[in-house]
């Protein structure tokens, strides 16, 4: 059962995004309108964490479990696609209150509205898909 | 259990936020939620519009069982897990929402007034959800990368993509939340 542990690692997500209140639309305008640190402390907390033990396992070179060296594929160079796309995905983020980590933890909780607004971000990537050689990137 | 049942502080839900990125990379992948966005064109026929969408999407099945997995935990944690306590919203929050006329702030995680059945069933209420949806979508492929992948993968591994499209991410927000927002409701 080789995907029993990505299973397990999704159930503990949606659980930590529900606890932790970052699938509120609520918190996602407070965050905006910077009247609260919470999420600023839960990404940062996050982050902080994630460079400490990237980092280590960098420096150990700390193997997978396929045995195979820990080597996060680096993004391509770049700026126009990551400030223009960044900026319309922020622009949706903050209309829907839950990117897409949060919209799928989101139907489970009981929101089937929205299994629309996941239908609508899979249009929007096809349409990036058919125009992205007309895209400045 | 009580602990459990009350909404974790973000010096909780942080770290284990974290582990769960570093448990995907210590499984050799990466934690990205929005790849699955193009993994469902890929599976639905897409490719045949844009070679975007031509790749063997069967690579991506352990990420969909973490789709699977957020499901099936969001159940879990709204019917095991929550006392249903209204959140500790700030007050200045909750006046700016009711001046755009919401009224059972914090009582339910998201607000009624954009994703009852009452509202997604009216012209406003099914073009919002479809408007933010599809730029979300159109968004994360543009800047190859969502929350996950960026904001948490991305700057944890010192990426200067990821903190441009998360200016990006604060610059499209700030717009919609200051001045879009106030306009639709």
């Amino acid at each position: 059962m080789k995907y029993l542990k990505f299973l397990l690692v999704g159930i503990f997500f949606g659980i930590v995004l529900v606890k932790s209140e970052a699938v509120s639309w609520y918190r996602i305008f407070e965050m905006f309108k910077f009247q609260s640190f919470h999420m600023y402390g839960i990404i940062g907390s996050a982050v902080s964490l994630g460079i400490l033990f990237i980092w280590l396992f960098k420096k150990y070179k700390v193997q997978s479990v396929a045995g195979k060296e820990i080597n996060l594929q680096p993004k391509d160079k770049g700026f126009t696609r990551y400030i223009l796309g960044g900026t319309i995905f922020g622009l949706g983020w903050a209309l829907a209150g839950a990117c897409p980590g949060p919209m799928y933890v989101l139907v489970g909780t009981g929101v089937f509205s929205m299994l629309i607004v996941i239908a609508a971000a899979v249009l929007g990537t096809f349409a990036y898909g058919v125009l992205k050689n007309k895209l400045p990137h | 259990m009580e602990v459990i049942l009350q909404p974790w502080p973000w010096y909780i839900s942080g770290p284990l936020l974290a582990t769960t990125m570093l448990l995907l990379v210590y499984f050799g992948k990466t934690f990205g939620m929005s790849s699955n966005l193009r993994t469902f064109c890929s599976i639905a026929g897409a490719g045949k519009y844009s070679d975007y969408f031509r790749f063997n999407w069967r690579d991506q099945r352990w990420n969909l069982t973490v789709v699977l997995g957020a499901v099936i935990g969001g159940f879990l944690a709204t019917q095991y897990l929550s006392d249903g306590s209204t959140m500790a919203l700030n007050p200045e929050t909750v006046s700016d929402l009711s001046e755009f006329g919401f009224t059972q702030i914090g009582e339910t995680l998201l607000p009624p007034e954009i994703f009852s059945w009452d509202y997604v069933l009216s012209i406003k209420g099914l073009s919002i959800l479809i408007i933010a949806g599809f730029l979300v979508g159109f968004g994360t492929r543009y800047a190859g990368g969502c929350t996950s992948g960026h904001a948490i993968t991305g700057l944890s591994n010192l990426q200067l993509p990821s903190l441009i499209a998360v200016i990006g991410f604060f610059i499209g927000g700030l717009i919609m939340t200051f001045f879009i927002l106030p306009l639709i409701f």
